[in-house]
């Protein structure tokens, strides 16, 4: 059905860069956008400078921009393409924030650009503190009663008057001092009092601690029609941001009064609201009365829509897209069914179960608590049809080595108690643990404000652990073994209970026909016949909903959860592999549990099973479809890890030999084999004792790389540079033992980082992608910014990267992806390391290039012929460069630097006529402004000072001012360079950093950390972290500093062309 | 160790699965609710009466049952005064609850009230069936008991709306204007719509000879069964119409209304069973999401000249409302009372207090 009167042309801003509370759900909603926009026949113009995400793919969108979604880009698109409509609510804060600005400034005025949807106006009601209360207020409703003050005797005021407890809420929290409840009077003035020293208001609030937290997903019409799609239940009360919390849907401890109470308290204000498409409202709801609080309205695709889209299977997405182009709700079809239209709530009749995913031991000095603010990288959801089977499910899904809510390894913990009162990452286990101390449901409920429901299903679990543990495999009767399956128990944690082995738990249960059978989600609870493809497995059931075992099947395992080095350019290979394989006409089945992903999207694939990426739930599913083969090499580390277990019970994997991808992957196997090839490789050895490592270590001479195979306390992979660090490294960190080894490789210092990124057929080296890293080798390849083609590498050095690569490739006799980094220095090239797999930067050069691999590589590994093409990376007249989101503004007290190890959330690239441009836009889009006032220096070594000063005087030439630590400003003073001395966090005198900081007269730093390993308090640290909270940009590295300055030499922000990608030619 | 249970349906198709509530057989019409929460209410519901029900969400009895008080002599958390169902079918069934509300759990419940159930058993399964071969009877029986099915009569065919219903007259007293309500098995919710709006109300038994009585407006209640064995209250119903009294069919009573004005019911394959039917307004854009109960439904081609189609069931077209062109008739096959279910339809209860005498 078309609409009458609808646009003909609109502009969707994406999310930009995955960051922490904004990640992949906005590439799935951004996509559904887009289809919809496009089966109404307009056209579509899309910004976003996420290169790895599906919704800039060149089969989506009709025009594409990688540029930073800020206002004065997005204004330069729309002078340029001319759209009639734009929609802000599929990218996430990012996207409604710059919407919200160019609505101020009149450009959509200016240039006639209809806001699709809700308007701008109620955007501003929702996001304001204020105005929303009001709103509420109008509306009859409740929020939490909130107060603004400004003195010690106001917030007293305040707290009697809402009466104790009250939150206490402090906008910059430093120092450990954040929010907070206070409990009487005594806490309020001694927290309040400290709070004023250095923050002029604070917000007190009624305590809603302890209540239940719920959301409703919310979609309404320009008629009027409002409908309410998911309600879902945090399992951790308030007080844990929903991000960080475990949430069920559907609401599992709500009366029917209780839930439709809401329900219609939420359509009443989304119709006061006039919200036109989808919102996502959050609510406390007391857990010992009747009485109920609004905490927000998103108004807007969320993390939460994309879950509750994926929980119910109705595309929120979609037809939030079709309300804004004012479709009637029942004109809409339901794309699941095929029969109903989109004017229904969907009835589950499973569960579903979200868990956070967080990557904190990736950084130094974050505190691993959870609060209000969110911590989480990622999440996953798993789908069944009991509380305890969709718990053990999640947990595993986490990919943290754990198994399930037990049979784990044991978390010491010092204080069981607190650990339960004061949530962390880590919660769950130690929930698990006071349970099998036989701490009592009310004592753990009165910890840790579960309600007493999920404590009754996770005392389950324990019991039903208890009740086997011991006895041996033969002794489990059937009854037990399927109750045991019931409950999520996977084969291996019963084989690690009864002290047998995984495989002898699965040949039982298949003896005793217990097998998972496969069911449908159809919106409907079977109310309808529904033709669709979205699947579980599930023990409790005996029925198989659809037919399997079908012919022509290939299986894709997915990416999984969305963590530190594997997020949405495993989704993007994915995802192409799929449509590759239904191309040239197979069924593609994809395996993935990751909720925030377009390969979950009903319309990716043949079917999807949204499933356990477990060697048990992998083969469960290959025994039931009997798949022509599976593709383990797009989806990132954890297919990668699966293959050779699977090719060991005889599952066919397509392309490279999972014997080869074991030679890659083993480091002394692919040692012997460079060693063969005579290619280099950068000395190592695998140690197992002190003495040892410090031999090895002198013969190498410093500094060297130090893996450890088991980590103590956080530091995980790590730069050493004397022998006094090793040995404070080896004995406090990584307890070296035959056990617990460490590899130790001379790291080669001022050396390059170059990829590459290329595909194989049958040994023979198919296409290959060259690119090298802007920053000196010492930087994480994920956290480094990435230059294609390479821009300063010798045509030597590029002949021998070919040419080892090649080798590797017949070597490995390689079919499919595989990237392989290089070290290399003066010409002199080693490898450091190859994958048999899809990398990270797979959709980086595939879109820059134009060709894309992955297409290329699924072919290949079908037998089938890929097209001949004829282009190679010299022949490109633009440049592409990939940089990193960081993510510390989010963590709190996390020191912002890179090193070895990743910490990077996120990744953009963008396209420019050089070097120079595109590095700036690219930087510009991870958030970076351009100096306009004056960037303090505080610059390393004297060898690095002197490395930029002739950058930095072009600079000030350009009338930027500099301020200093004192010894950096020393030494460019004698240079003649102007540099203002300031004084250090700890010399406690004026004029400081800190306060030059907090005025707003700095808006860049400059700080390059002495080493890059040592962790401690110091004053850089203080900068740094102080940078990163007051959002003024903060370059860490010295290649990077000079590579912004030089880029600045030859472009502003004004100056940078607004070029679409098929513009690059 | 648990008590084992079979269902056996009228194919011949068994699920076995464990006992809770009471412990004894059962037998009736299977069907099935796709409702996520509200058990009490739901089980309670008299137009359950004669069937086993079989819940589509697995997890049931997570938040216990509340207590009995009372209001305007009306159970304040149930919709009649005992539970209605035959037996009850549910895939998790949650041993231990917990809500501040909460005065029993579940299994205690049904224990109290002689209802038996059975959990652990391939639900989604057994709706697929239902929806594919239509409404089936069925009985609960102990693992070893014998398979028979032939002697299940079929609640259908017994007048289950005059079993349901009041025996004597009630009166609830509010507001001046009042209404009969004509209970052929009325949610409580219904009583609770008109209390809520100060109408009083005389429910009377399906029989009642609705002209007897002085009122401003008739309620025709929601019921099991089918509606054409509702001779008596189709006959009173013809009546009260010659007199131009307000009508307010529910459900039942709205198919009880057709029936009176001459138009043809039939029987669903399956029914109308849940909280989530959309239903269109005739003439408007609008589309409001329903609780809904039914195993029957008005054939609108049979609809005559004076009656217009009000609603239309979003998924399947079927007939969700009837209304008199110029008289105040109106019948909803939905429930406007919801409990349990979404409120978006109780502008109904505005509309007819509007049309009242």
């Amino acid at each position: 059905m078309i609409k009458k009167g609808k646009p003909k042309k609109v502009l969707i801003l994406g999310s930009g860069a995955l960051q922490i509370g904004q990640a992949g759900e906005f590439d799935y909603s951004g996509s559904q956008a887009i289809k919809a926009l496009k089966e109404d026949g307009i056209k579509t113009v899309l910004i976003n400078p996420n290169i790895a995400t599906i919704q800039t793919s060149e089969q989506l969108a009709d025009q594409v921009y990688f540029l930073p979604i800020r206002s004065e880009f997005v204004e330069k698109v729309i002078e340029k393409e001319k759209p009639d409509g734009i929609l802000l609510g599929f990218g996430g804060q990012t996207a409604l924030n710059t919407g919200v600005e160019l609505y101020d400034k009149k450009i959509f005025e200016k240039h006639n650009v209809k806001v699709l949807g809700t308007t701008v106006d109620t955007i501003k009601d929702t996001e304001d503190r204020f105005l929303f209360a009001e709103r509420v207020r109008v509306a009859g409703l409740k929020s939490a009663i909130s107060k603004t003050v400004h003195t010690v005797d106001e917030a007293i005021e305040a707290a009697n008057e809402i009466g104790f407890p009250v939150m206490v809420r402090i906008a910059y929290a430093l120092g450990g001092l954040g929010s907070g409840i206070v409990e009487n009077e005594e806490e309020l003035k001694d927290k309040t009092r400290r709070a004023f020293s250095f923050t002029n208001q604070i917000l007190i609030e009624e305590s809603l601690y302890g209540w239940k937290e719920v959301e409703y997903e919310i979609v309404r019409d320009k008629y009027n029609n409002c409908i309410t799609v998911c309600n879902m239940e945090n399992v951790d009360p308030m007080g844990i941001h929903t991000g960080d919390s475990v949430v069920v849907a559907p609401v599992q401890t709500l009366s029917a009064s209780e839930n439709f109470k809401l329900r219609s308290i939420g359509i009443k204000l989304i119709r006061h609201l006039g919200i036109i498409g989808e919102c996502n409202i959050q609510y406390a709801l007391s857990p010992t009365e009747d009485d109920y609080r609004i905490i927000e309205v998103n108004a807007r695709l969320s993390r939460s829509s994309a879950l509750a889209s994926k929980a119910t299977g109705y595309p929120l997405a979609f037809v939030a897209t079709k309300l804004a182009l004012d479709y009637n709700l029942n004109e809409i079809e339901n794309i699941i069914t095929k029969e109903t239209s989109s004017c229904f709530e969907p009835a589950l009749d499973y569960i579903v179960l979200k868990f956070p995913r967080w990557d904190l031991q990736k950084f130094r000095q974050v505190s691993t608590e959870l609060g209000s603010e969110m911590k989480s990288v990622g999440e996953v959801m798993a789908i069944g049809r009991t509380f305890e089977e969709v718990l053990q499910k999640a947990i595993r899904m986490l990919d943290i080595n754990m198994n399930g809510f037990t049979a784990n390894d044991e978390l010491e913990s010092p204080n069981l108690e607190e650990s339960i009162a004061k949530p962390t990452d880590k919660r769950i286990f130690f929930l698990s643990k006071a349970f099998v101390k036989g701490y009592s449901i009310e004592k753990i409920h009165q910890l840790s404000k579960i309600d007493k429901w999920f404590l009754y299903k996770m005392k389950n679990i324990v019991d039903q652990m208890k009740a086997v543990e011991g006895k041996i495999l033969k002794d489990i009767d059937f009854e037990t073994l399927l109750s045991l399956k019931r409950s999520g128990y996977s084969d291996k944690q019963i084989s690690l209970l009864t002290n047998s082995k995984e495989y002898e738990v699965r040949a039982k249960r298949k003896e005793l026909n217990i097998i998972p059978c496969v069911k449908q989600i159809d919106t409907l609870a079977a109310e309808y016949p529904a033709q669709t493809n979205y699947l579980y497995m599930t023990y409790n059931g005996e029925i198989d909903d659809i037919e399997t075992g079908e012919d022509n099947q290939v299986m894709v395992l997915g990416g999984g959860a969305y963590r530190i080095g594997s997020s949405v350019e495993f989704d993007w290979c994915c995802v192409n592999a799929a449509q590759t394989l239904e191309h040239h006409g197979y069924k593609s089945i994809m395996v993935n549990y990751n909720p925030e992903t377009v390969s979950t999207d009903h319309d990716t694939c043949y079917k999807l099973y949204f499933e356990e990426m477990s060697l048990e739930r992998v083969l469960d599913i290959y025994e039931r479809e009997f798949p022509q083969g599976v593709v383990v090499s797009m989806g990132g580390q954890i297919p990668n890890n699966l293959a050779v277990k699977l090719h060991k019970l005889g599952v066919k994997i397509l392309g490279t030999s999972p014997e080869q991808i074991d030679n890659a992957e083993n480091r002394h196997k692919f040692s012997r084999i460079l060693d063969e090839y005579e290619i280099d490789q950068p000395e190592w050895e695998e140690l197992t004792d002190l003495k040892s490592a410090k031999e090895f270590c002198m013969r190498v001479t410093y500094p060297v790389l130090i893996r450890p195979s088991y980590v103590l306390s956080g530091a995980a992979m790590s730069i050493v540079l004397n022998e006094d660090e090793l040995e404070n490294y080896l004995i406090k960190a990584s307890d070296i033992s035959k056990e617990h080894p460490v590899v130790i490789s001379k790291f080669i210092t001022d050396a390059r980082e170059i990829e590459v990124d290329a595909v194989s057929d049958r040994g023979e080296l198919f296409c290959y992608a060259i690119s090298e890293h802007v920053e000196n080798a010492g930087v994480h390849s994920g956290d480094a910014t990435i230059v294609f083609p390479p821009q300063r590498t010798y045509l030597e050095t590029m002949r021998r990267v070919k040419l080892i690569t090649k080798q590797i490739a017949k070597a490995l006799e390689i079919t499919g992806p595989f990237n392989i980094q290089f070290i290399a220095k003066d010409n002199d090239v080693k490898v450091i390391e190859c994958n048999l797999r899809a990398s990270r930067s797979f959709p980086f050069v595939s879109k820059v290039l134009k060709i894309n691999f992955i297409d290329i590589a699924t072919t290949l590994m079908i037998d089938e012929k890929p097209p001949v093409f004829s282009k190679s990376s010299f022949d490109l007249d633009y440049v592409g460069v990939k940089a990193s989101q960081f993510s510390f503004t989010r963590l709190k007290g996390s020191d912002p630097v890179t090193g070895v190890e990743m910490s990077s959330t996120g990744e953009v690239a963008c396209l420019g006529d050089d070097f120079n441009e595109a590095f700036l836009k690219s930087v510009l889009s991870t958030g970076f402004r351009v100096p306009k006032k004056g960037v303090l220096l505080s610059t390393g070594s004297p060898k690095e000072k002197a490395e930029i000063l002739d950058d930095l005087r072009k600079l000030q030439k350009r009338g930027i001012y500099f301020y200093g630590t004192k010894g950096t400003a020393d030494f460019y003073n004698q240079y003649g360079l102007n540099v203002e001395i300031l004084k250090r966090p700890f010399d406690k005198s004026e004029p400081s950093i800190l306060s030059y900081l907090s005025d707003g007269k700095i808006d860049m730093v400059i700080n390059i950390p002495k080493t890059a390993e040592k962790v401690e308090l110091d004053s850089d640290y203080i900068i740094r972290r102080r940078a990163v909270d007051l959002n003024i940009p903060l370059i860490t590295n010295i290649q990077i500093a000079k590579r912004f300055m030089k880029s600045l030499e030859h472009f502003s922000e004004e100056t940078l062309e607004i070029k679409s990608w098929g513009e690059y030619n | 160790m648990k008590n084992k249970l079979k269902l056996i349906l009228e194919d011949g198709s068994i699920y076995t699965g464990y006992g809770f509530g009471h412990d004894a057989p059962a037998e009736g019409e299977v069907v099935f609710n796709t409702g996520m929460v509200g058990y009490p209410e739901t089980l309670t519901d008299p137009s359950y009466c004669g069937q086993i029900l079989v819940f589509t969400y697995p997890l049931i009895g997570n938040y216990g049952v509340p207590p009995k008080t009372i209001e305007s002599n009306l159970l304040t958390r149930f919709e009649s005064d005992r539970i209605q169902v035959n037996g009850l079918i549910v895939s998790d069934y949650s041993h231990e609850y917990s809500h501040w509300e909460a005065e029993r759990s579940l299994d205690e419940w049904m224990k109290e009230e002689k209802i038996p159930g059975i959990y652990g058993l391939d639900t989604r399964a057994i709706t697929r069936k239902l929806r594919e071969k239509g409404t089936m009877l069925g009985r609960i029986v102990y693992d070893n008991d014998s398979i028979e099915l032939d002697s299940i009569t079929d609640p259908n065919d017994r007048n289950l709306a005059a079993e349901v219903c009041i025996k004597e007259n009630t009166f609830y007293q509010k507001g001046e204007k009042k209404i009969i309500l004509v209970d052929c098995g009325v949610k409580n919710n219904i009583i609770r719509a008109f209390l809520g709006r100060n109408i009083s109300v005389l429910r009377v038994p399906h029989d009642f000879d609705v002209l007897s009585v002085d009122c401003d407006g008739i309620v025709l209640s929601n019921g099991p069964g089918d509606p054409k064995s509702c001779t008596i209250t189709i006959e009173n119903t013809k009546r009260a119409m010659s007199e131009n009294i307000p009508i307010l069919g529910i459900c039942l009573g709205s198919q009880i209304l057709a029936l009176a004005s001459g138009a043809d019911t039939y029987k669903l394959k399956y029914g109308h069973r849940s909280h989530n039917q959309p239903v269109n307004e005739a003439g408007t854009r609008r589309c409001y999401i329903t609780s809904q109960n039914h195993g029957y439904a008005i054939d609108s081609e049979t609809l005559s000249e004076d009656w217009r189609e009000w609603f239309t069931n979003d998924n399947d077209g079927t007939n969700e409302g009837i209304i008199h062109i110029s008289k105040p008739f109106f019948g909803a096959q939905f429930h406007p009372e919801a409990s349990p279910g979404p409120d978006d339809t109780e502008f109904i209860f505005d509309m007819f207090v509007r049309a009242l005498k």
